[in-house]
């Protein structure tokens, strides 16, 4: 299960000459770091583009979601059942027609190679897996809590800000962290509304490397491998709501 | 009305979170009035409509009408009803399509779905390092596909890749894992597998938690092996939660494009496109972009996510009942 992982980080540590040997070595006994020089000195800008489109993502998803989601968990507002069907259906629908759409509409708007055009194409992945978590968590606030909040005078938004937001700060977490690594790691919108111009992310620009550069392997490797240093820190920093947001958002209604 | 007929709490057997048992109240819930609930909503609907129906419908405009480049600055397009759907239908490409994408996802998500609950009973039993070995299990699936795909490319290149290697090394014949017809659709399969087993791990792990130990432990105690228990309690036990499983590994699995297109764009020649490819390539794989087919092959994608997701609805209500 872990050898392609652990392949990565060999090839990337190999030397160029050694890349065609016959059988491949199994450890980087001499390791070179010219891979990663040359990420640092080509993909940093990439990285940036892909940092930005992460964060743009994850602020849309929250900001769109997590009011629909109480909305969805405490009101009981008139179809909610349809609405849900609606972002259930939503998950399902593959990428590769969003991005037709989002390109024809695009091309119109001047919006093609922009990075806010990409966050907002991005943030479809992410906002109805979000609300429907959002709506899972919520719905397990105490009604005793916000009857209580509601009897000491304060308003529906100020019962949002300040009592169910700071109670969800964990379902936050979760849909910010699959937010950002899904739009971190998305090719297909990322090769079809970004793929000319200067801002270019991450995946694609290992992609076009990938393809200019099938004798330098150690430094795609190296650029795979930094291009997943978010995926590693956020894995050390968040697993318990990697799978909780699994199960949240798959199992549960 | 006697208490037993009203309807069963929907939440199902997650523990911490499960949400209270609702009260019945005629008036709006206890976050707020029915205004204010529109309020809330008000932004995921405006985003829905603008950026979910508005591009799905400028989707299903594309395959009714003859769309080019050249059309797309212009503005004007001949409408051609279903025209891009005979095409399509007609095109050579479409049964292999078909029977790759079913190929694909059928080999995938049931393999997916065996090693992933082959690991799931395997870190039930909790040892020293587990926590950190089941962490270290969930990497392939938090990378960037792109990554994990061109790792594979790497892995299964037919000169240096380490596979052959492998394979040389204990007297095998290599294998032209990506360039042969034969081999591609099985490369970009295993490639998949590894991938989904993460997520699968996750969910079947979590629906373990859920069976009691004293299960286990009565049948035990009444003599039954291991296998026993797998197959008459851990298994029937676990249904609801492998049928949903197996329904998002489906549906997932249906929309992949990321890993086919980096490991063979497809190729060679159309020996592992599926229908989601066949839709990229139309569109956006080839010098001159087609979009009508590929939006009208988009539309027949959109179909089978619609029945996934009556499925999934059915499946869940069922689960609830029971």
């Amino acid at each position: 299960m872990l050898f392609p992982v652990y392949w990565i980080l060999n090839v990337s540590l190999t030397q160029t000459q050694d890349l065609r040997r016959t059988p491949p070595s199994l450890l980087p006994l001499a390791p070179t770091f010219e891979g990663y020089e040359a990420v640092l000195d080509q993909q940093l800008q990439a990285l940036g583009v892909s940092l930005l489109v992460g964060l743009g993502t994850v602020v849309l998803t929250v900001v769109v979601a997590a009011p629909a989601g109480w909305a969805l968990a405490k009101m009981r507002p008139r179809g909610a059942g349809a609405l849900s069907f609606a972002l259930l259906v939503a998950q399902m629908i593959p990428a590769v027609v969003m991005a037709m759409g989002f390109y024809s509409i695009y091309v119109r708007l001047g919006l093609l190679n922009e990075v806010w055009g990409l966050v907002v194409a991005d943030s479809t992945i992410a906002v109805p897996f979000a609300v429907l978590l959002f709506t899972a968590f919520m719905s397990g606030i105490p009604d005793e809590l916000l009857d209580a909040a509601r009897v000491d005078g304060a308003s529906t938004w100020r019962i949002f800000v300040a009592v169910v937001l700071p109670l969800s700060r964990n379902s936050v977490i979760t849909v910010s962290l699959f937010a950002f690594l899904w739009a971190w790691s998305d090719f297909v919108f990322a090769s079809t509304l970004n793929r000319q111009g200067d801002l270019v992310p991450i995946t694609l620009s290992l992609f076009a490397y990938i393809g200019n550069n099938t004798t330098q392997w150690n430094a795609v490797m190296a650029t795979a491998v930094v291009a997943s240093v978010p995926a590693a820190v956020l894995l050390v920093l968040a697993q318990r709501y990697v799978a909780a947001g699994v199960t949240a958002g798959a199992v549960k209604d | 009305m006697s208490p037993s007929t009203v309807t069963a709490p929907s939440g199902t057997r997650t523990g911490a979170a499960a949400p209270p048992p609702r009260r019945r109240r005629r008036e709006a819930g206890p976050g707020g009035s029915r205004r204010a609930a529109l309020l809330f909503l008000l932004p995921l609907l405006v985003y829905l409509v603008a950026f979910y129906v508005y591009p799905l419908l400028r989707n299903v405009d594309l395959s009714l009408r003859d769309y080019t480049i050249r059309a797309f600055i212009t503005g004007t397009a001949d409408f051609v009803g279903l025209d891009n759907y005979r095409e399509i239908l007609a095109d050579r490409t479409f049964g292999q399509a078909v029977v790759n994408t079913a190929v694909f996802t059928g080999v995938s998500i049931v393999a997916q779905f065996a090693l992933g609950l082959a690991l799931a009973v395997f870190f039930r039993h909790s040892f020293p390092l587990s926590g950190v070995l089941r962490a270290l299990f969930l990497v392939p699936w938090l990378l960037p596909l792109i990554v994990s795909a061109s790792a594979w490319s790497w892995l299964l290149n037919s000169e240096n890749g380490v596979v052959n290697a492998a394979l040389a090394a204990v007297g095998l014949p290599t294998v032209n894992w990506l360039t042969s017809p034969g081999w591609a659709l099985v490369s970009v399969t295993l490639a998949n597998i590894w991938l989904g087993i993460p997520f699968n791990l996750v969910i079947l792990y979590s629906g373990l938690q859920n069976i009691s130990a004293d299960l286990y432990e009565a049948a035990s105690l009444d003599g039954a092996t291991g296998r026993q228990q797998f197959w008459r309690i851990t298994l029937p036990l676990l249904a609801p939660v492998s049928a949903i499983t197996l329904l998002l590994g489906l549906v997932y699995t249906l929309k992949v494009v990321d890993i086919i297109w980096i490991m063979t764009t497809g190729g060679p020649g159309s020996s592992s496109t599926t229908l989601a490819i066949w839709s990229y390539r139309e569109a956006f794989g080839t010098g001159q972009p087609d979009f009508s087919p590929a939006a009208a092959v988009g539309n027949l994608l959109i179909l089978v996510a619609l029945a996934g997701g009556l499925l999934y609805l059915w499946l869940q209500r069922r689960q609830a009942r029971s």
